[in-house]
């Protein structure tokens, strides 16, 4: 038998890189937003439409300025998935077989955001199936650090 | 001055081409930097060329054999030009090829090589994830995730692909059985005498669906290369010349969004080349006779295929069989010398050489009468490549 996330803390095995924004800087408003389980997203007040992932110039206007971060609904749709068999990564050796959903979310301009998708690692996936955001704390970590995976809904 | 079209077709050609042995992964008994100088020779030699000669220098997939120590290490008394092409993978296979057509046609070299050399049990492997506490950038949206390999990066594109139009497992399939058929006719190969049937590969072990073990490209070390001069040239030289018709290279519009963010998902990334390709070749995808389309895992040729316009995206199930991509007559004989799959990962710089020998008539799987003979690059990759060789010059 497989193991499945629910004998374990996290959905996958500990020991794998934690997040960190870009060396300078880029991108940290989403990492800050998921410790305060926040799903927060580039968006351009000038072209009111949104970016991701996160760039220091809005690729419609090319203005430095008018790009601030979003707050959005932690829901989406599966717009593709994996199921993970092969361990690439020694922490994951007693991890698989693990489910990564590719989540896009219609009401943010149709960006995507990488996330395991909790529950029975070997469960049907649909694409197309609506998903909830699930954020993950890792706070015993250092540095501390939350994950956004997804559950069916 | 009258508007004349700016191309290299039939300008320059590729004269020689040079390979080690092959080997599984950490099995050669030779340094990185060696495998590379015995491939710059033997395709020297091959074309009939002094390797002093050799005046440019170019490569891809940040190799890690500098133009600088070829050149002190083969006494060459001057290089003019060099150049590595941009991005991982074997996005750069035809790029690097492409840029040595291109300084040639440009008066930068007279004499230049394509090369690539690999030794990954001398240095790191690739498609292992990373062993740091924490992933900076880009990776932090999909590393932590456990989607950190290339098999893992693009089984989704894959997925998309096959959803979208409904392209069913047989279709990946079939690309691996015919790199195995084909391997089995030619020493060269590392899968040389080992067979692959429908059954083995259904049986196989998922790496990451949709992705079997067989779907995947192996890891290898050696090295190859390829000596591109002037078409004038290389009529003067020992073998029949592989005429270049066309090549090109890009990405599509923010391809390089993070976290699988590309507008353009479920796609190789060649829709953009694609156009530009055929029309500096002159020819279409109806006549092309034999094709090498880089295997980084199947899905990619999948969708590159389609791309190149070889079928449509609703006709994938029909048209991806073992038989049509066969040598010698099959409708498309696809990667004929068993190519990243099964001859031997050379980033895909075996599968040029293996194009070159189609055009020569030295393929151990040889398809007849081959005027077109062409090559594509890195898929899913950014950016990717193609080129288009051709029996004669126009
Ligand atoms: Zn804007």
């Amino acid at each position: 038998m497989t193991s499945t996330s629910t004998e374990r803390k996290y959905y996958l095995p500990e020991g794998l890189p934690a997040p960190a924004p870009h060396i300078d800087d880029l991108g940290k408003e989403f990492w800050d937003g998921t410790r305060e389980h926040e799903l927060r997203v580039q968006f351009c007040e000038s072209c009111q439409e949104f970016q991701w992932g996160p760039e220091w110039i809005c690729y419609r206007c090319h203005s430095f300025d008018t790009l601030t971060y979003r707050t959005v609904e932690p829901r989406g749709t599966i717009f593709s998935w994996e199921r993970v068999w092969y361990p690439t990564h020694p922490a994951l050796q007693m991890g698989v077989p693990y489910l990564v959903a590719l989540v896009e979310l219609p009401h943010a301009g149709n960006i995507r955001m990488v996330g395991n998708l909790l529950g029975d690692p070997e469960q049907e996936v649909v694409i197309g199936s609506a998903v909830d955001a699930v954020f993950e704390d890792h706070d015993d970590s250092d540095p501390q650090y939350t994950l956004v995976h997804w559950r069916t809904v | 001055m009258a508007d004349t079209k700016r191309t290299i077709r039939g300008k320059v050609a590729i004269a020689g081409i040079g390979e080690t042995t092959y080997y599984k992964r950490g099995q050669a008994p030779d340094p990185e930097f060696k495998l590379v100088l015995e491939a710059v020779i033997r395709a020297s030699e091959d074309a009939g060329i002094d390797p002093r000669e050799i005046d440019g220098f170019a490569s891809f997939s940040n190799d890690r054999n500098s133009p600088e120590r070829i050149a002190t290490a083969l006494g060459i008394p001057e290089y003019r030009f060099s150049n590595m092409f941009w991005g991982g993978g074997g996005g750069g296979g035809s790029g690097a090829i492409a840029n040595a057509v291109a300084a040639v046609a440009a008066g930068y070299s007279d004499v230049a090589v394509a090369y690539r050399g690999l030794a990954q049990g001398q240095f790191g492997r690739f498609g292992q994830g990373p062993r740091v506490n924490t992933v900076p950038g880009d990776g932090a949206f999909t590393v932590p995730y456990g989607v950190m390999s290339p098999a893992q990066t693009f089984a989704m594109r894959t997925r998309r692909f096959m959803h979208e139009h409904g392209a069913r497992q047989e279709a990946l399939r079939a690309i691996s059985l015919a790199s195995y058929r084909h391997a089995q006719f030619n020493p060269r190969a590392v899968m040389y005498g080992r067979e692959l049937d429908a059954e083995a590969y259904d049986n196989s072990r998922w790496i990451v669906e949709p992705f079997h073990l067989f779907d995947c490209c192996m890891e290898n070390d050696g090295a190859a290369a390829l000596i591109v001069v002037s078409a004038e040239r290389a009529r003067d030289l020992k073998q029949k010349p592989a005429y270049v018709l066309a090549a090109a290279q890009g990405s599509a519009f923010r391809q390089g969004a993070a976290a699988h963010n590309a507008p353009d998902y479920a796609t190789s990334n060649f829709k953009t080349l694609v156009p530009h390709l055929y029309d500096m070749a002159g020819v279409g995808p109806k006549d092309v006779d034999v094709l090498q389309s880089y295997e980084n895992f199947t899905g990619g040729v999948l969708m590159s295929m389609v791309e190149h316009g070889f079928c449509a995206p609703d006709e994938v199930n029909e048209f991806f069989t073992l038989e049509n991509f066969s040598a010698p007559d099959g409708k498309l004989p696809l990667n004929t010398s068993g190519g990243n799959l099964a001859e031997c990962y050379m980033h895909g710089l075996e599968l040029i050489t293996e194009a070159v020998r189609q055009i020569r008539g030295t393929s151990t799987c040889q398809v007849p009468r081959v005027d077109i003979s062409m090559v594509t690059s890195g898929p899913m990759v950014q950016p990717v490549s193609d080129l288009i060789l051709a029996n004669e010059p126009s």
